[in-house]
């Protein structure tokens, strides 16, 4: 099989999530530009329109309707595929948690920009973390090829019988989306053969069968339908390494819920979600040659939060630093809280601070990264505080 | 080729016309009636019924979990994106056309649902949205001109004087002052639709504008009055005659548009003034109370006046003249 892994290509985020939707080639696809998620939906339209892919692509007037069609096409039977980010992605927030309570397995590639107000299109984590309690399964990826690679993997994670849940697979916008860096794409029929052809349950289509989607739910229902929710959220935990290692099979690259990056004798580690973590391991590099112990856990998936790796991971260091590239007002950053929660059972707790950095993408530089290491090995690292990385105060 | 009646009635006597008994709605509500004149009329003709509907009275009626009312394949997603919905629907139903995994033999019918709070109001930009993407779906509006599930609230199609609870009639202001939207009038100004008024009143008339609706190479859109009992104030067996009511009064013409063509489907020889559509119904009460009654049940009769002479203009003018 590794033989026929295909050309390096240099792509930017958005051409090469275009690309994984060209090969997963579902039945319908039904977006609507919003800035920096707008070459997607523009590439995949080229490829609809040349012919290149039998998707049917519904052109909708608002976020709100793509997430709709989506739900409808989803629930008809077919593979259904959109994308967004920010406003859009808030656009959509209650049709969001509709398809993951209606357990419907769609795959949503989201380009993160901040939120507005005040309006602004780069890069922060606010959009997707907003999202996080919707019921989706969240992958942060850290370049052009875990996009690629991850919205593959994402079509078999979702329409796993034992999960049959909705996946975001979110890039850094402009940082992933618009940069252009080198992508393995694997060749198309190998990945059609991964994904292979959707099972549809209960498809709407079937009228021999009939189904009522979506009914009235109340107190004498609903919450065992959402302990069911629970539970198939849990499973992604079983199923998840299962179809990283069929990906292995196919691509040689290997994922999981977190990265480990040069944690074995660390002792002062950083914690971060999406494309710093690249500017992060180039730090831990640099420091590591001027002799300090540091390290870094990259979290990739948000959503199960992997509570039992950030424990293996974390247990016993001298220091943790949590890098959150969004803000929870008058409470812990997202990452940092959930981090934090997570260590509560440790048996050995290390120090634990929270750094917020790049709202509204503002960069993150070398130094930044640095200064926080540097209050870790220091000691001067307060624990439990909340500092701002990049900031002028 | 239209439907006999004795295609109807052999429909209507197996009783399975995609609704069936025990949905929760009032006695004498107008929406269920609504929706068996469609269904039934689609199923006469050999089509396979989809529906989606909006949220609002009739979804939370007929599908409390762990029942459900319909025996045709049936999803609710919210309340402002039916129209949405079905696209998502029959694009997928194309989609998978297209790769041979559904029978190209096989007739559906792909209905979308609303009130006139998911139609009017929080619906109409997918709504449009829908018709202007040209999906083949029917639109049918359950126009009962207000927030009937949530207990009567003022909607965009709520007639001036109307009691309700967001616009009461109180002692400066006279309940809801603004006209009622018209919904056909919107939809008609689509490229390529067909917009029909009907009501229950008129089930041949109805289930004409159904078949149409169904046989036409496009997006259409039914407007359906269907009286809510409980917040009109009325007695249940008078829904089917306040229909009756309101087309003899010209409060509600009954008239089709197809690529921009009018159609008065509906000449009543003669016509009864509007207020005694507006006598029928306890909603207008206190509006009758008040000394300025007179006057805002005139300002109804001019406008429903003006618009029936409008009609009749455009009718002749667009004669022949199809938008394509």
């Amino acid at each position: 099989m590794m033989e026929k892994v295909a050309q390096m290509i240099a792509v930017t985020g958005a051409q090469a999530v275009a690309h994984a939707m060209r090969q997963i080639e579902p039945d319908v696809v039904a977006a609507y530009p919003i800035t920096p998620q707008t070459p997607i939906v523009e590439y995949f339209a080229k490829f609809v329109a040349d012919g290149v892919v039998k998707t049917e692509m519904i052109p909708v007037e608002s976020e709100h309707s793509a997430m709709s069609a989506v739900v409808g096409a989803a629930a008809a039977g077919a593979r259904a595929m959109t994308a967004t980010s920010a406003n859009g992605l808030a656009l959509m927030h209650e049709i969001v948690y509709i398809a993951a309570s209606t357990r419907l397995p769609v795959v949503m590639p989201v380009v993160n920009r901040a939120l507005s107000g005040p309006i602004n299109i780069h890069c922060d984590h606010s959009d997707t973390m907003a999202e996080r309690d919707s019921g989706w399964i969240q992958f942060y990826v850290e370049d052009a090829q875990e996009a690629y690679d991850l919205t593959i993997l994402s079509v078999r994670l979702a329409e796993h019988e034992h999960v049959r849940l909705p996946v975001m697979v979110n890039q850094d916008g402009f940082i992933i989306s618009h940069g252009v860096e080198p992508v393995s794409f694997l060749p198309d029929d190998v990945v059609k053969k991964f994904v292979g052809e959707l099972k549809p349950i209960y498809p709407l289509l079937d009228t021999e069968h009939p189904v009522t989607y979506g009914p009235l739910d109340l107190y004498d229902y609903y919450f065992e339908h959402k302990r069911q929710q629970i539970e198939a959220m849990k499973n992604v935990e079983k199923v998840f390494p299962e179809v990283a290692q069929e990906f292995f099979k196919i691509s040689g690259r290997k994922y999981s819920f977190v990265e480990p990056y040069k944690l074995d004798d660390a002792e002062h580690v950083m914690v971060a979600l999406g494309s710093t973590n690249g500017t992060v391991k180039y730090t831990v590099d640099k420091m590591r040659e001027e002799g300090c112990k540091v390290g870094l856990l990259k979290i990739w998936m948000f959503r199960p939060f992997p509570k039992d790796e950030i424990q293996r991971y974390l247990t016993g260091r001298k220091s943790v630093v949590v890098l959150d590239r969004s803000a929870s007002f008058g409470a812990e950053a997202p990452l940092y809280e959930a981090v934090k929660s997570s260590l509560y059972e440790s048996a050995s707790r290390p120090l634990l601070s929270s750094f917020i950095y790049g709202l509204g993408g503002r960069g993150i530089a070398i130094e930044d990264v640095e200064e926080a290491f540097e209050k870790s090995i220091s000691g001067e690292l307060v624990t439990d505080y909340e500092y701002y990385l990049g900031l002028r105060e | 080729m239209p439907l006999t009646m004795k295609k109807l009635a052999e429909v209507f006597s197996h009783k399975d016309v995609g609704l069936t008994q025990g949905h929760r709605m009032c006695p004498g509500c107008g929406a269920p009636i609504t929706v068996k004149l469609a269904l039934m009329t689609a199923k006469a003709m050999g089509y396979e019924p989809i529906v989606a509907f909006a949220t609002g009275c009739m979804e939370v009626s007929s599908t409390i979990y762990p029942y459900s009312a319909w025996s045709v394949p049936y999803i609710h997603n919210a309340f402002e994106n039916v129209s949405a919905t079905i696209s998502g629907v029959e694009t997928a139903y194309r989609a998978l056309k297209k790769r041979g995994k559904i029978s190209p033999d096989k007739k559906y019918a792909f209905f979308a649902f609303g009130g006139d709070g998911g139609t009017y109001d929080i619906g109409l930009q997918s709504l449009s949205g829908a018709i202007e993407r040209g999906h083949k779906f029917v639109y049918i509006l359950y126009d009962n001109e207000g927030y009937m599930n949530t207990g009567n609230q003022r909607s965009g199609s709520t007639p001036p004087g109307a009691e309700t609870t967001t616009a009461p009639v109180g002692k400066e202001i006279p309940g809801k002052v603004q006209l009622k939207k018209n919904i056909v009038e919107i939809i008609a100004a689509h490229e390529d639709v067909y917009a029909a008024a009907v009501i229950i009143g008129d089930p041949m008339d109805f289930m004409s504008k159904i078949e149409k609706a169904l046989q036409f190479d496009g997006p259409s859109f039914i407007a359906s009055l269907s009286p809510c009992v409980r917040f009109w104030r009325i007695p249940e067996n008078k829904t089917v005659e306040m229909t009756k009511l309101a087309v003899q009064t010209k409060y509600w013409p009954l008239y089709e548009v197809e690529r921009g063509v009018y159609r008065i489907t509906r000449k009543p020889s003669k016509f009864r003034p509007v207020i005694d559509f507006v006598k029928a119904q306890q909603r207008f009460r206190l509006l009758l109370k008040r000394p300025d009654a007179d006057a805002i049940v005139q300002r109804i009769q001019d406008y429903v006046d003006k618009r029936w002479e409008r009609l009749l203009a455009l009718e002749q003018a667009t004669k022949d003249k199809p938008s394509r």
